[in-house]
């Protein structure tokens, strides 16, 4: 037990946490605006069938800046899937929980056809950002041997937590996930704006699956993101709808699995490992029941949150 | 919906492919249509992938006098037995349900096509017209064990692995004890992820590992996601059922090879001189279905010798590793000295030996 020892920890902590974290920050968004999309597992895979594919079709011609083009086109894959749900529930009106729920399955569906000539090959990944002085140092590694896009994740939290607490772009946002009526009443394009949020929420879910398929394991496989959409998705409501808490939740979910990890590979073998399997999940309704203790139950949930908005009719 | 699209697209795959034989039928006597019911991909470089490399040897083996088709990407629940139907239908007289998860789908499709037969892997239920097959894994595991063994610097070695089912503790321990038999002081770090299927988990699993000292790792998931970070943190890891040096060129030492021909085209010998009869077979090295993939330029000549005296042994009959004395974790003896555990322990085995910290 040194310091090196949980250097490397926090590293594997880091990684773990950053695909969720990315996926919650952009449902955030889209939950404040008064819209419930359950199809981030389905976003998240073609998001990162996408990246994987297109860092490894034009890899050759565009050398190391593959990767970035790569994450581009994830985030806009995964806002044009996103879109597909938008024009159900926002033109369409249809029930949000349904079709959140088929775009999930889609997006399972649709990247598994689009991966399936693509499995059993490998990308190159990101190069590291920083100079490898910084990202090899034995100490300073714990601040800059990261994939750029965990630096962007960190960015994005924070952004988020800052356009809607302090900006009126934002005040309006969340105007039209307290109240639509209103909102559309004095004027403000209810409609637009959730489309912008869901189109949002989408690239960052993008982004969040090109994660699996480009840094922590450089290749395609079926399902790779294995069940993270919805891990994302308890996140946004055990965050309580703020971006400091989806911060912290998110890293907390990221610990207790690497403590999983390392409580196993040590020999902790008193408790079974099932119990450790599910110590997140545990963790997860213990904090809830202490913020509906301390709170009243629901009140921090955007009142319109999966209601859908018709005003004409 | 995707599911569905991609089956009738194999359908007509499938179609095609029996068109050529019918007009040759006129030629000859009409040849064999044997089927298979895939887990994964055929490109997934792991189990599906070796089921497919048996399909195309007992397709090179038999030519013309079998018709092979394929259905993959079959889920281990219910929507599997209508695929299986189908390839009934079809008038497939053999076929293969190549995932220990069709063990009752299979059945249940066996019972509604008496006239058919079935092989299913790595299960245990048989019928009149139901059979089963397994490969003896653990052996290619003594080899990588060996490997390891001589290959680790720290004396510590990794194993990630899914559940604790007797499939996953006999390869911990094969590659646990061939490892001690080349270095006593071998330990074992194992961790179990609960799953078959999670890359980010079986990475951050192996990063585990590694970041306690591990410097070789082997696995027992599904996806080469351990490989890859072993390449990451250069160090050393084992494909599994398939070459996947593809995945990390510099870490992969070698990798156990599961090789299903020989069983598929003795199956289908047997159907074409009508001695089919159901049975339940556990091959080795010995039957061919166990191979090694090329070593890598790393491994130095001593180990490969090693290697290959594993291999050469357990065809031999002279080596097989669970050989007494074997203790388990408490230090309990559970084998004594020379004595062979019998295949009905081995098939139940639920306790990890001496040096595994898990």
């Amino acid at each position: 037990m040194n310091l090196a020892f949980f250097i490397d920890a926090l590293i594997t902590v880091v990684g773990v946490t950053t695909p969720i974290l990315l996926a919650a920050t952009g449902e955030l968004v889209v939950e404040k605006s008064g819209v419930l999309n359950l199809g981030l597992e389905g976003m998240m895979l073609i998001g990162a069938v996408t990246g994987f594919a297109v860092t490894l079709n034009y890899g050759p011609d565009l050398g190391d800046w593959a990767p970035w083009f790569g994450v581009l086109a994830a985030a806009l894959a995964g806002a044009a899937s996103s879109m597909l749900f938008a024009v159900l529930v926002l033109t369409l009106g249809s029930n949000q929980v349904a079709t959140g729920l088929a775009l999930a399955i889609f997006g399972i569906g649709l990247s598994s056809l689009i991966g399936a000539g693509y499995v059993g090959m490998i990308v190159p990944s990101f190069d590291s950002v920083f100079p490898d002085r910084l990202a090899s140092d034995p100490l300073w590694r714990v601040v800059f041997s990261y994939s750029p896009l965990v630096y962007f994740a960190l960015i994005m939290v924070f952004a988020v937590g800052w356009f809607l607490n302090r900006t009126r772009a934002g005040l309006i946002l969340r105007a039209v996930g307290e109240n639509d009526l209103s909102a559309h009443s004095i004027g403000y394009p209810v409609i637009a704006i959730r489309y912008a949020a869901i189109a949002f929420g989408g690239a960052l879910a993008g982004i969040g699956g090109a994660y699996f398929s480009m840094v922590i394991t450089p290749m395609w496989a079926e399902q790779m993101t294995a069940g993270r959409g919805w891990i994302a998705l308890a996140l946004v409501v055990f965050s309580g709808w703020r971006a400091g808490r989806l911060l912290a939740g998110a890293y907390f979910f990221g610990v207790l699995m690497t403590l999983e990890l390392y409580a196993k590979a040590s020999g902790f073998s008193f408790l079974p490992s099932q119990f450790w399997a599910a110590m997140p999940y545990i963790a997860a309704v213990v904090a809830l029941a202490v913020i509906s203790a301390r709170e009243v139950a629901g009140s921090e949930a955007p009142a319109c949150l999966g209601r859908p908005f018709l005003p004409n009719s | 919906m995707a599911l569905i699209t991609r089956r009738n697209l194999m359908k007509t795959a499938a179609a095609g492919l029996t068109l050529p034989a019918l007009a040759r039928s006129g030629l000859a006597a009409e040849p064999l249509k044997v089927g298979f019911v895939y887990l994964g991909a055929i490109g997934d470089y792991g189990w599906t992938w070796s089921h497919e490399q048996g399909r195309k040897a007992l397709d090179a083996a038999l030519k013309g006098q079998v018709v092979t088709s394929y259905v993959e990407n079959v889920k281990e629940d219910a929507s599997a037995v209508p695929v299986m139907k189908d390839l009934a239908q079809q008038g497939n007289k053999l076929i293969f349900t190549t995932s220990y998860g069709y063990m009752d789908q299979t059945l249940e499709a066996a019972k509604q096509f008496p006239a058919v037969k079935w092989e299913h892997c790595t299960g245990y239920k048989r019928a009149d017209n139901v059979g089963t097959y397994n490969s003896r894994f653990y052996q290619g595991r003594a080899v990588t064990g060996t490997i390891a063994g001589m290959m680790s610097k720290s004396g510590v070695i990794g194993f990630v692995g899914s559940f604790k089912i007797p499939e996953v503790v006999m390869g911990v321990n094969a590659f646990t004890l061939a490892a001690q038999a080349v270095n006593p002081k071998i330990t074992t770090k194992l961790v179990m992820i609960d799953t078959w299927f999670d890359p980010a988990k079986e990475a951050a699993a192996a990063e585990t590992l590694a970041n306690l000292g591990c410097d070789v790792i082997a696995q027992h998931v599904d996806s080469p996601a351990v490989l890859q970070v072993c390449e990451k943190r250069k160090i050393y890891g084992f494909g599994y059922g398939a070459d996947m040096s593809r995945f990390a060129p510099k870490a992969h030492l070698t990798a156990s090879l599961d090789l299903w021909g020989p069983y598929y085209i003795e199956r289908a010998k047997a159907m074409l001189d009508g001695s089919w009869k159901s049975d339940d077979i556990w091959w080795g090295f010995k039957e061919g279905l166990l191979g090694m993939a090329p070593y890598s330029k790393t491994v130095p000549d001593n180990v490969r010798a090693a290697a290959d005296k594993i291999v050469a042994d357990t065809k031999a009959g002279t080596y097989e590793v669970f050989t007494g004395p074997i203790s388990d974790q408490t230090g309990k003896e559970r084998v004594a000295k020379g004595q062979r555990m019998p295949d009905k322990e081995l098939l139940v085995m639920d306790w990890y030996v001496k040096g595994i910290q898990s």
